[in-house]
């Protein structure tokens, strides 16, 4: 059985008030949401802006609930947001009155409140130099760049110690530079801490970079999950040997087409999953 | 680009302040027989200036001394202000229910004069001090609770959603994100509820006979010391100013991100 689980997951929103089609006055965001994801896997979703990436991990957060279908994680159906799922938010949303210490020990003073204050203290710092942030320590987050701050978010999900790390768009803000330097620093944490990770991205080379799934998000309204694309180049992959590599534009027509091919509902449960085979070539 | 003076911002001020002084002494002399001018003011008011500390009886101090009473006063009557109207705004920004049913009484509440409460408190209170304050904070305490009531209102869902995520406490949740979140606006709340306390003194100290700027004022002008009332007032129009522009650098300090 999968470590976290979607089954049937769909999502509506009220229609605005602009809305002159009095049919259901609901707006489908999410339709019939599949997915299972392993435990250390790390799962990449890739979407177009506006197509409910957004709204399907808040649903896994447990910042909204789905209309229909259920998430499970763990085997456990979950109920409104918990610290068993951090959350690395688009927008950071570091607290602004509290330095980088602070907001990373916030997390876990709250999900360890019984650990005697020098661990406490020990745990937040291990996660600032896991993002090597040490020096910045004692920083508010208006000193920080956008790159900087996005690594005290990563430090303050994964203080938290989850069983799966939530990732919005965590990149999408930051300049291409700052970017791929994050996303090497983010493949190497993620091999060092083994956590399962789901992250929404637009950016398909960066879903290639990192994933070992990726799933496309139809257009929406009432979007789904098309086919899963696997990306078997073993870890740690660098940028400049992936665009060597023979399968790596196989892997990126084919996410895609999914991407462009507009709705492809019903394609999840077909057996179509692609399995593309880079084979690493030897330096 | 090299920095220059700018004389103007000198100058300008210096028109402004003479031109009025020009219209004063204008009306003095040709309007009003009654107010004295400039000069006179400064002639008969000066040793008030010079010897702002002297004491020679309740109500004839020097102005310092009364600006001091009136500013205890106030402070008082400011601190139970801020005191009920901060949890009150956090109340009416957290409840929709405790701001549909409050939100009309304070709507009611809110525009009515100290000069209708002071009698009132004089009912309830049979004393004129803890009457003055009760007029003052209930006057003041309404932009700090309708700043307040909108900071919470407006505490970022990013915010609110690191405490979901984290599973704060609501103790944790209150002191960690929502007071600190809310506490520029808080601030702008107590700014304008100062300067409302401020407003009010002269009402209390005139109606009670309280010593203070406001209540010498009111005795100067039943003793036909007009000069006097000048002074006051400019003394209350410069205090004013001045607690204004401390508050808002305490203002410009909670200023987050």
């Amino acid at each position: 059985m999968a470590y976290l689980e979607i089954r049937g997951v769909g999502k509506s929103y009220r229609r605005g008030a602009s809305g002159t089609s009095a049919q259901s006055g609901r707006l489908a965001v999410l339709c019939d949401i599949d997915l299972a994801i392993d435990e250390n896997e790390f799962v990449c979703i890739v979407g177009r802006s506006g197509s409910g990436k957004t709204t399907l991990i808040s649903l896994i957060a447990g910042l909204l609930e789905p209309d229909r279908g259920e998430i499970l994680l763990d085997g456990k159906i979950i109920e409104g947001p918990g610290p068993d799922r951090g959350v690395v938010f688009q927008n950071y949303s570091l607290l602004p009155w509290m330095n980088v210490f602070e907001n990373v020990y916030l997390a876990v003073d709250a999900v360890a409140p019984d650990l005697a204050e020098a661990e406490k203290r020990e745990r937040a710092e291990h996660y600032i130099n896991l993002v090597n942030l040490s020096a910045a320590m004692k920083k508010m987050p208006r000193e920080l760049s956008g790159g900087m701050r996005q690594r005290v978010a990563v430090a303050r999900g994964l203080a938290m110690d989850p069983k799966v790390l939530l990732m919005d768009e965590p990149f999408s803000a930051l300049d291409a530079l700052t970017r791929g330097t994050l996303q090497e620093e983010l493949a190497r944490i993620w091999m060092e801490t083994q956590k399962t990770v789901v992250m929404i991205t637009n950016d398909i080379d960066e879903a290639i970079l990192l994933a070992d799934s990726i799933y496309t998000l139809t257009s929406g309204p009432g979007a789904t999950l098309g086919p899963a694309v696997r990306v078997e180049t073993p870890h740690p992959r660098s940028r400049a040997q992936l665009i060597d590599e023979p399968g790596y534009q196989g892997v990126r027509r084919e996410t895609v087409n999914v991407l462009m091919s507009g709705r492809t509902r019903g394609a999840t449960d077909s057996t179509v999953e692609k399995n593309y085979f880079i084979e690493r070539r030897k330096h | 680009m090299e920095k220059r003076f700018d004389s103007a911002a000198l100058f300008l001020p210096i028109m402004g302040i003479s031109l009025v002084l020009m219209i004063w002494t204008g009306l003095s002399l040709k309007v009003a027989p009654d107010l004295p001018s400039p000069l006179r003011t400064w002639y008969e008011s000066q040793n008030y200036i010079l010897n702002p500390f002297f004491k020679d009886g309740e109500m004839n101090q020097g102005i310092l001394r009364f600006a001091f009473l009136s500013l205890i006063r106030v402070a008082k009557g400011f601190l139970l202000a801020i005191a009920i109207g901060t949890p009150l705004g956090f109340l009416l920004g957290l409840s929709v229910n405790f701001h549909r049913a409050f939100d009309p009484v304070i709507q009611v509440l809110r525009p009515i004069s100290p000069l209708a409460w002071l009698p009132l408190g004089l009912v309830i209170f049979k004393q004129s001090e803890p009457a003055a304050l009760f007029t003052i904070a209930l006057c003041a305490m309404w932009p700090t609770v309708i700043n307040t009531a909108m900071g919470v209102r407006s505490i970022g869902t990013e915010y609110l959603n690191v405490g979901r995520v984290l599973k704060l406490s609501p103790l944790k949740k209150l002191t960690k994100i929502m007071i600190p979140a809310t506490l520029p606006f808080m601030f702008t709340g107590y700014r304008l509820s100062l300067g409302m306390a401020w407003l009010v003194i002269v009402d209390a100290e005139m109606l009670t006979g309280s010593p203070g700027l406001g209540g010498f004022l009111w005795q100067e002008y039943n003793s036909l010391v007009y000069s006097h009332i000048l002074l006051s007032v400019l003394a209350i129009g410069l205090i004013g100013f001045a607690l204004d522009r401390l508050m808002s650098v305490v203002e410009r300090r909670f200023k987050t991100a």
